[in-house]
């Protein structure tokens, strides 16, 4: 069963790209797959790298609705999937005096009163749909088991009302950071897409794509001095948002190529550790900060 | 699909767990891309058959001997289009050209030139028939290395720009990735003699975290480094997660069967056994002298990693001599790469000879540092037990362990050693708990199971 948005490896490139998502043959390749095999995607890696920007690019090519889940310490089933809408179902109650119990009780517990969360949304929906579950790791592990339903069979089951199954497979991506050891259950069920930082020249496009105004020249060197900080042993290397966001700041300061002052006052928008500013200065031989 | 289930077979022996399920995926997912572009097939394979990104250098040395380069493995390494015959002309030109290409930072050339380099300069053996081809002998013929001086001055640009100053650094890893395209083509090369299958098991080095601490070498420590936080992340959550179950606490059988009495003995209320409060406190013992400072090094960093799950950790490092190093792996104090050699630079742990010695320090542990050791401590030491033929003095260490919670002896020898030459393993095994802990995988396995809730 497939979703059935693309064709070809190729027509994921090129479709991503039209957005401003410029995919690494990795992520075409991956994205078709789970395309045409129908299986969950699990894409992992550091943060700002554009996992989920991912997801949003092919909502956005494919004109699907995406249906977003948050994860957090503490996210469960009635987040997740559905509750009952208590409140309606008490007016439900008052309203209808005089009739039985049996009637009622088989009336409140009706799609009426189904509030569906995300992962139901998704499989219930008409349209074609992309499920986000954004920062899978930072959800407990009992969470996971109830994606495992989900993602296998493309079901769930309400025990009130039997179970319901996906009339149209919706294309799901799941990120994590791994922050937790996701299980194996989960991973098996899914495609694995690590997205780590992409390579010079395809760093170099996404710049100049999303700075726009920015100098050929200065977005090379701008990448450049971004891969000797990663290649550093830091705490936490600069991400592609890092990249982006230096070359704004650097736009927006009016310079026109990178010298030692330049770098020294904006190195803060790359690093966001103390000890990480003070070794990369030294390593780039700036004066002290 | 031969090819196929060859990899899949190979990948199973480096302990990849890979269903069947799995294998039937990556079958559809060739199908869905094609054969026709190779990088493609391989990022198809990775993303059905692998489960973190920890696997994927070992996957791309099995993927390449599987699919190599150049079509169908049809044995081209004999009709190499221009191999060089390894004379010294043929040499300065291939060494011009890749100077060219690593200035150009040009993938497929270099990739053409690796090939080429090892047809003439890595084969060894007189007969066509009899020989094998070595990166080692590529590399230190072609030495790339000394390349750097050339392609800095053909890259330097007029005027000189700030990036230029990490020029060094690029060269550098543009070379390095040069020197792992030669080993990736002499393994495929001798692969095509030998068998893919005996070469997949063999010669692919494994996951990090299965490197023996005893035999790792600089870089793979440097690996296994980075696995620290991945691990201490998984041990961290398990660990939550029992703590969170304990907490919830058993029946005790006692209390509730009294209370029942009230209701005529059927228990309605079950009482359950309240929680010890606090966390334990751990104390590390770790010998850091030469054979096994790898080790050590590596368990001190997964336990400053884990330690907010302890209530207090205390970490004591020896040679033949005890001094506390707490204070040098606390948080914050980064540059893992240099803790050993702080250690050894800051720490007192040489008295007037630098073999380990682990009676004397034993004993000194015991009378200096008893205080350290209590009713809730979880010592663990760490070390082969090779005393160089002093005393081992068995009777500090039963001081130590009768007043601690629980004692474990983490030996980074395989058992089979244990009691050869100089070891004291067995002696000590008999007063604590000692076990085998070889690699990271193992000792990931063995904390998660020894440590207390």
């Amino acid at each position: 069963m497939t979703t059935g948005f693309f064709s070809s490896v190729d027509d994921v490139a090129e479709r991503l790209a039209a957005t401003g998502y410029l995919a690494s043959r990795a992520v075409a390749t991956t994205v078709f797959l789970a395309d045409r095999l129908g299986k969950p995607l699990l894409v992992e890696g550091p943060a700002g790298v554009g996992k989920t920007e991912l997801a949003k690019a092919v909502t956005e090519v494919t004109g699907a609705r995406l249906v977003r889940l948050q994860c957090y310490e503490g996210v469960d089933e009635s987040r997740a999937l559905y509750e009952w809408n208590h409140a309606k179902q008490l007016l439900r109650i008052t309203a209808g005096r005089g009739e039985s119990w049996d009637e009622t009780r088989t009336d409140i517990f009706s799609e009426e009163f189904l509030l569906a969360r995300p992962l139901l949304t998704a499989i219930r929906s008409e349209e074609p749909t992309v499920l986000l579950v954004d920062e899978t790791d930072k959800a407990d592990i009992e969470v996971e088991g109830l994606l495992l339903e989900v993602l296998s069979d493309f079901q769930v089951t309400v025990p009130e009302l039997g179970t319901i199954a996906a009339t149209r497979r919706p294309f799901v991506v799941l990120t994590s950071n791994a922050s937790r050891e996701l299980s194996e259950a989960l991973r098996r069920r899914c495609l694995f897409l690590h997205i780590g930082f992409p390579e010079e020249e395809l760093e170099r496009r996404i710049v100049t794509r999303r700075v726009p105004g920015l100098d050929a020249a200065l977005a090379a060197s701008v990448v450049r001095v971004v891969g000797a900080l990663r290649a550093m042993d830091l705490r936490k290397a600069p991400s592609v948002s890092e990249t982006i966001d230096w070359a704004r700041t650097l736009l927006a300061l009016g310079a026109d190529r990178l010298d030692e002052g330049v770098v020294r006052d904006s190195l803060g928008v790359l690093l966001k550790h103390q000890e990480d500013i003070v070794r990369a200065a030294a390593k780039l031989d700036l004066d002290a900060v | 699909m031969e090819r196929l289930t060859g990899l899949v077979a190979a990948l199973r022996d480096h302990a990849f767990g890979i269903g069947t399920g799995e294998t039937v995926d990556a079958g559809h997912a060739l199908e869905a891309v094609g054969f026709t572009d190779r990088e493609r097939v391989r990022e198809a394979l990775a993303a059905t058959l692998l489960h973190g990104e920890r696997q994927r250098p070992v996957f791309d040395r099995v993927f390449d001997l599987y699919f190599p380069l150049g079509g169908d493995g049809d044995g081209d390494s004999s009709g190499d289009r221009t191999a060089p015959d390894g004379t010294a002309a043929g040499l300065a030109e291939l060494r011009e050209r890749l100077a060219a290409a690593l200035t150009a930072d040009d993938g497929a050339a270099l990739a053409l030139l690796a090939a080429e380099a090892v047809g003439g300069f890595g084969g060894y053996g007189s007969g066509p028939e009899t020989d094998g081809w070595s990166s080692y002998r590529t590399l230190s013929r072609l030495r790339p290395e000394t390349l750097l001086a050339r392609v800095r001055e053909a890259l330097r640009s007029e005027e000189p720009e700030f990036a230029d100053r990490l020029l060094d650094d690029e060269i550098r890893r543009r070379i390095e990735a040069f020197r792992e395209r030669v080993r990736t083509e002499a393994r495929r090369r001798v692969a095509e003699r030998q068998g893919r299958d005996r070469v997949a098991r063999r010669a692919v080095a494994g996951t990090a975290d299965g490197v023996d601490f005893l035999l790792a070498g600089r870089a793979q420590l440097d690996d296994l480094r980075r696995t620290v936080r991945p691990l201490a992340r998984k041990l961290a959550t398990r660990l939550a997660a029992r703590r969170r179950r304990a907490a919830r606490g058993e029946i005790d059988l006692r209390r509730t069967l009294r209370r029942s009495l009230s209701t005529g003995g059927v228990p309605v209320r079950p009482v359950l056994r309240r929680r010890r409060p606090g966390r334990p406190e751990l104390v590390l013992l770790c010998d850091v002298s030469g054979s096994v400072a790898g080790f050590a090094q590596f368990t001190m960093l997964l336990v400053q990693a884990l330690h907010d799950q302890f209530s207090r950790v205390r970490v004591f490092a020896f040679v033949n001599r005890v001094d506390e190093v707490t204070g040098l792996i606390a948080r914050g104090a980064a540059d893992p790469a240099g803790l050993g050699d702080r250690i050894l630079a800051e720490a007192e742990l040489t008295g007037w000879h630098g073999q380990s010695d682990y009676g004397t320090a034993l004993g000194e542990f015991a009378d200096r540092y008893a205080e350290a050791v209590g009713p809730r401590t979880v010592l663990f030491v760490l070390g082969d037990a090779r005393t160089n033929r002093a005393d081992p003095n068995l009777a500090a260490l039963k001081r130590v362990a009768d007043r601690a919670r629980r004692v474990h002896w983490l030996n980074p020898e395989q058992p089979s050693l244990w009691g050869t030459g100089d070891s004291e393993a067995p002696a000590y095994a008999e007063i604590v708990d000692m076990r085998p802990c070889r690699n990271a995988r193992q000792l990931g396995a063995l904390i998660g199971r020894l440590l207390p809730v």
